[in-house]
């Protein structure tokens, strides 16, 4: 029956509308019922997610559920939507995390709720959009379509000092993807064709390709973030409510990565390969810096979100260490553990910044000395957080490993120093996670108000259960997600390794 | 039932009773909660048992088996499997029984404690993953236990999660434990890059070849690998190389360092004591710690292939034998100097491998993990009695009050200065042996500091029963007269260990050491066989025994145990005049080397320093008021130049952006 359903554009459409729907509709005044609504669109897309995931061809690295539209003639730009083994798991983190922010902001956001479901519902189409648009123009659209319901949940529901990070947050990403539009254009006018693959397969001189990467590489630097464009995510998180805090982690943080994957290493193969220096050691730099930086953070978002930064190095750093690679099987491990760390982050990262929420819900405060014994009144909550914390310091048998293992082992390919930098991931990150959990959960409650503070309800548990067992199901058996990517994974490869330049 | 099913098994009894336990335990209450996790144990004891006794008897061959894949990709698997062969079989053994008598003590052990449905979960996870750990065909794996055990461990320090000591505890052994994992990950890399796999057989194959190659001809071990073309180096700095396989070998054993708590990642080790005593005697002397142990001579077709690696694991552990058992003289809490002593015993095994004895080396781990567990539940036993009193100081003459406790700890002590016919003589004096006729880098040294160290052994221990159990008490005399042995659950435990600590050495030394049993799984070279030297002297356990009686280990023994009575049995007195002779000694060991400070001072405060100064100055300073900040103004002040556009926000900016863009595009797309 799915099969004759434009799938990939319901999973776009269908949120997209019914955001709308919302924003249209009868507002607070039937809050519960917009709220069940946008709870059953979500879901709805979730299922459709499951559906991909289960008629997905594992031995192809084709688009597949493919859709063409024209759009635009005149200018050859077109609708065109595909999903391949990059997209797919993107697509399914999207939409999980967004259908988990709705269902746990009926008790954290406390007005304009209505407008509140809306902007999520808005959100998950954008992004939805993003990691299957085939066009690049199409692309564009929705990643800065993306933007708005984002700023305006973290300038509507953020923080007192919200609107200098929103300022910040769009300054930054808004400086980073006009780059990123003039390069688009200007290989659309060449290959006189949008699409993502025909500007794959367009010849460009070595010099179109340099600025053409560093044009992407702005515009993805910024999102992921890369040091040092990076310092808008700390404030951008502080700032931001609960539900905007994970989406902006879960999901906005991985647009980054999927654009260097999509774009940057398939199109300026050549370029890449010859800036895959700098990628490395900026990517070394975040996860070494950054995590000293981490470790000095006194507000639970902040640290997290330096965390963060962190991690996503070694989604650059796996990125990026191909191009220095021989062997193939360390090639495919250091790209699988880019993209699996991509999808561990998501998770992770997204059920810490779910729980802060919990407990920033209680007593209305981020900093982490205010903090203590939490785990004598919620002990629940505090087995859940550890998990968290753990998969957070890439404990084995937890997602988190999974990526940072697969790179730090094939990055000792390339050279071992880049390895030995990248390992002291091992250390940093333990420190400032346990120390921060050590802080903020052990010991003796830290006043009265910790003492009386109440163990996750319903919702809430449901939510970081949820989590878990993704987490822990992509850790004891990555290979469910590792099957779903490796055909694209080797054919990025592919293209990543030809080099576009001709007889040199 | 296959052989697969059957490890399956055994890994998951203990799982199943730790999720049942967690998850359902206050439903199930305390006696539902034990009896599962118990049973789980036990089942995996009881395969154990059947695996060790078939492979002592000769009777079963190596089996490797795949689980499942973890990972697939291009021509690359990374499977979850299991290597069973004689060297698995021990430590399952070891594993399950320490595990098992544990777990029955916990029941009185713990009996009042809030938390002790949650304290079994714990401990039979851990032996999940200690059994993975012990059990795995593959680096993955390994890693997996290997870190899997780290968390049980630091969930069991801080089990008290009120008691700042221990969380403060709990924090350092996980930290110092991953500055080890750093090193052990940046091996399983190298062992990527020489050989393509994460899995052991294809490793072990490879060097056996090289082994082959090196009995055959006259090649030199260095000749034999670059035979099979392992002989890659490292670049440096410069034009500074390292051989491949050494750095691999190092890089190994800096993880072995950190689990198996040697100088000087050795600090987390005393302060684990603040966890419940039964977890220190399963996790802080028996198994976890001697992961490291395993590992090296798991690895040992590596190992034996680089001189550098030897010779530094040599020194390593010579240092860590002597000198941690120097510290447990000085130690005034029961289970402080308990674990100094387990430090200083892990020295002994790690220049056992240092020496390429490593059997005599798991010998070792085999017979101090019953007789350290006993005296480490015996402790427990006193600790219990006095009602968690652990100052050795408030204590004595507990011998009469405490019998059952004091008969087995005397065991324990006896077997642990290696008192002739007591299982740990039999493993000491073998590695003692080795080491004197070792020929590798510092083991000369080596033979100074285990030889000096059976002294200080004695001195130790010796002081701990006599301030314990004999001599006048000072516990307070209400108290004392209330005194009584511990319930059944406590003190059966302990007999149950007290006779392996007893018998273990006579029975096992010669089926385990000088038969093939461990030519399965521990590849030697011939110029390095130093057991075989140990071997032409052994005829019969007895007669070991008593040839042990007249060489220089046991006139060292003597002069301990001389010392000892001395000093804190006849004429106490002497401490006071030693106190005075070696003041700056005592001072120095008192503060265990200064070890802590450092840690604390240099490296923890340091990287909180370095971390809130790269903040400060690099976040905030240059990159956000410098160059965002600073690119705000300079677009103000351009703005304000162009008079009318100046708003003061910077949303206007962004606007006016938008618009130059928009107007860039419109160029871009209509020019042509």
């Amino acid at each position: 029956m799915l099969e004759q359903l434009p799938v990939l554009s319901l999973l776009i459409w269908l949120p997209l509308l019914s955001g709308v729907l919302v924003l249209l509709g009868p507002g607070d005044k039937m809050l519960a019922w917009s709220q069940r609504f946008a709870l059953l669109i979500s879901l709805i897309v979730l299922v459709l997610c499951v559906w991909l995931f289960v008629e997905f061809d594992r031995t192809t690295a084709a688009f597949q559920f493919s859709e063409q539209a024209r759009w635009i003639p005149s200018l050859n730009i077109e609708y065109k939507l595909g999903a391949d083994g990059i997209s797919l798991p993107l697509v399914m983190l999207t939409s999980l995390i967004n259908l988990l922010v709705l269902f746990g902001a009926t008790t954290s956001i406390r007005f304009r709720q209505t407008q509140f479901v809306a902007a999520v519902l808005l959100l998950t189409g954008a992004m939805n959009g993003v990691f299957l648009a085939q066009d690049s123009i199409l692309f564009y659209v929705f990643w800065e379509a993306m933007l708005i319901p984002m700023f305006l949940m973290i300038g509507i529901w953020g923080g007192p000092n919200r609107i200098y990070a929103t300022l910040k947050f769009f300054l930054y990403t808004f400086f980073g993807s006009i780059f990123m539009l003039v390069a688009l254009i200007y290989m659309g006018r060449d290959a006189g064709s949008f699409a993502i693959d025909a500007m794959r397969q367009m010849p460009l001189s070595a010099t179109e390709q340099s600025w053409i990467f560093w044009a992407f590489l702005i515009a993805f630097a910024v999102k992921i973030p890369m040091v040092p464009v990076h310092t808008w995510l700390p404030d951008a998180h502080v700032e931001a409510p609960t539900g905007g805090s994970v989406i902006l982690a879960a999901i906005m943080l991985k647009m980054g990565g999927y654009g260097f994957l999509r774009f940057s290493l398939p199109i300026t193969p050549d370029a890449a390969a010859s800036f895959a220096d700098i990628l490395i050691i900026l990517s070394l730099i975040a996860i070494v810096y950054i995590g000293f930086v981490a470790l000095a953070q006194k507000d639970m978002k902040k640290l997290i979100a330096y965390s963060s930064i962190a991690h996503m190095g070694f989604v650059t750093l796996g990125s990026f260490i191909v191009l220095q690679l021989l062997n193939p099987d360390a090639q495919s491990m250091a790209m699988q553990g880019a993209m699996v760390q991509m999808i561990s982050h998501g998770l992770i990262s997204g059920a810490l910044f779910f729980c802060i929420g919990v407990l920033y819900d209680r007593l209305h405060t981020r900093q982490i000395s205010d903090f203590g014994g939490v785990v004598n009144s919620m002990p629940v909550f505090a087995t859940l957080l550890m998990l968290f914390i753990l998969a957070n310091a890439g404990l084995p048998g937890t997602s988190g490993f999974v990526g940072e293992f697969f790179v730090i082992i094939s990055s000792f390919q390339a050279d071992w120093r880049i390895a030995l930098f990248a390992a002291l991931t091992l250390v940093l990150g333990a420190a400032y996670s346990l120390w921060f959990y050590k802080r903020v959960i052990f010991g003796k409650p830290a006043n009265e108000n910790i003492a009386r503070l109440d163990d996750v309800n319903g919702r809430e548990k449901t939510i970081l259960i949820v989590l878990a067992i993704f987490i822990v199901t992509l850790g004891v058996y990555p290979q469910l997600l590792i099957s779903v990517m490796q055909p694209s994974i080797e054919q990025l490869l592919d293209f990543a390794g030809n080099s576009k330049l001709g007889g040199g | 039932m296959t052989i697969q099913a059957q490890l399956l098994l055994a890994v998951l009894a203990p799982l199943v009773g730790a999720i049942v336990a967690g998850l359902l335990g206050k439903k199930l209450g305390k006696v539902l909660t034990h009896r599962i996790t118990i049973a789980g144990v036990f089942i995996s004891f009881v395969i154990a048992v059947n695996w060790f006794f078939s492979f002592l008897w000769g009777d079963a061959t190596a089996v490797d088996v795949t689980v499942y894949e973890w990972a697939s990709f291009g021509g690359l698997t990374i499977q979850i499997g299991f290597l069973l062969d004689s060297l698995t079989a021990i430590m399952m053994l070891v594993v399950t029984f320490i595990s098992l008598m544990v777990h029955i003590y916990s029941i009185g052990y713990m009996h009042d404690d809030d938390g002790y449905q949650r304290f079994f979960s714990y401990i039979s996870l851990f032996t999940f993953s200690m059994l993975m750990l012990v059990m795995s065909n593959n680096f993955l794996q390994l890693f997996f236990g290997w870190e899997a055990v780290g968390v049980m461990s630091y969930l069991l320090i801080g089990f008290w999660y009120q008691k700042e000591t221990a969380i403060f505890a709990n924090m350092k052994a996980f930290l110092v434990n991953r500055v080890g994992d750093f090193g052990f990950i940046l091996g399983i890399g190298g062992i990527f890059l020489l050989f393509g796999t994460l899995d052991y057989a294809p490793v072990f194959k490879t060097m056996g070849l090289a082994e082959e190659l090196v009995s055959l001809g006259d090649q030199q071990p260095t000749n034999a690998l670059a035979l099979v073309g392992l002989d890659q180096t490292f670049a440096v700095w410069g034009g500074l190389e390292w051989s491949a396989m050494s750095f691999i070998c190092i890089c190994l054993f800096i993880g072995a360092m950190g689990k198996s708590a040697q100088v000087p990642l050795h600090v987390w080790l005393p302060d684990s004591m603040e966890g419940p005593t039964p977890i220190s005697a399963l996790i802080h002397a028996a198994t976890m710690v001697t992961a490291g142990v395993f590992m090296v001579a798991r690895m040992s077709p590596l190992f034996e292939f680089s001189e550098t690696a030897l010779a530094m694991i040599t020194v390593i552990g010579a240092i860590t034998a002597l000198f941690m058992g120097l510290v447990a003289i000085v130690q005034n809490d029961i289970k402080r100097i308990i674990a100094y002593s387990t430090l200083s015993q892990l020295g002994y095994m790690v220049v056992a491998l240092g020496v390429s004895a490593y059997s005599a080396a798991i010998f070792h781990l085999f017979t101090h993990a019953f007789f350290k567990a006993l005296l480490f539940l015996g402790a427990g036993s006193v600790i219990v009695a006095l009602h968690h009193e652990q100052d050795i100081r408030k204590m004595g003459g507990l011998y009469k009050k405490l019998p059952i406790t004091y008969w087995c700890t005397l065991i324990g002590t006896l077997a642990l200065i290696g008192t002739p016919f007591f299982s740990g003589f039999y493993s000491k004096d073998t590695i003692i042996s080795a080491v004197s006729s070792a020929q590798g880098g510092f083991s000369s040294f080596a033979y100074f500091a285990v030889l000096t160290g059976v002294l200080v052994t004695a001195v130790y221990s010796v002081r701990l029963l006599l301030v314990v159990f004999h001599g006048k008490t000072n516990v307070e005399p209400q108290l004392y007269e209330e005194l009584q042995e511990s319930p059944k659950v406590i003190s059966w435990p302990l007999i149950a260990l007290a006779v392996p600590s007893l018998v273990a050495g006579f029975i096992f030394t010669k089926p385990l050491l000088f038969t093939t049993f461990f030519d399965d799984s521990i590849r030697v070279l011939e110029q390095h066989n130093v057991l075989a030297v140990v071997e032409q002297h052994y005829d019969s356990a007895i007669n070991f025994a008593l040839h042990g009686m007249m060489n220089p280990v046991f006139i060292m023994l003597l002069t301990g145990i001389t010392i000892a009575i001395i000093v804190y049995g006849w004429a106490p007195r002497f401490i006071t005049m030693w106190a005075i002779f070696l003041k700056p000694v005592k001072r120095l060991l008192e503060h265990k080397y200064f070890f802590d400070e450092l840690n604390q001072k240099v490296f923890a405060r340091g990287g909180h320093w370095l971390g809130q100064v790269l903040w400060r100055y690099g976040d905030k300073a240059v990159i956000d008021e410098g160059i965002i900040d600073g690119s705000a103004q300079t677009l103000k002040h351009i703005a304000l130049k162009v008079r009318k556009l100046q708003t003061g926000y910077l949303f206007h900016y962004a606007l006016f952006m938008l618009v130059g863009l928009v107007a860039f595009l419109a160029w871009l797309i209509f020019r042509g």
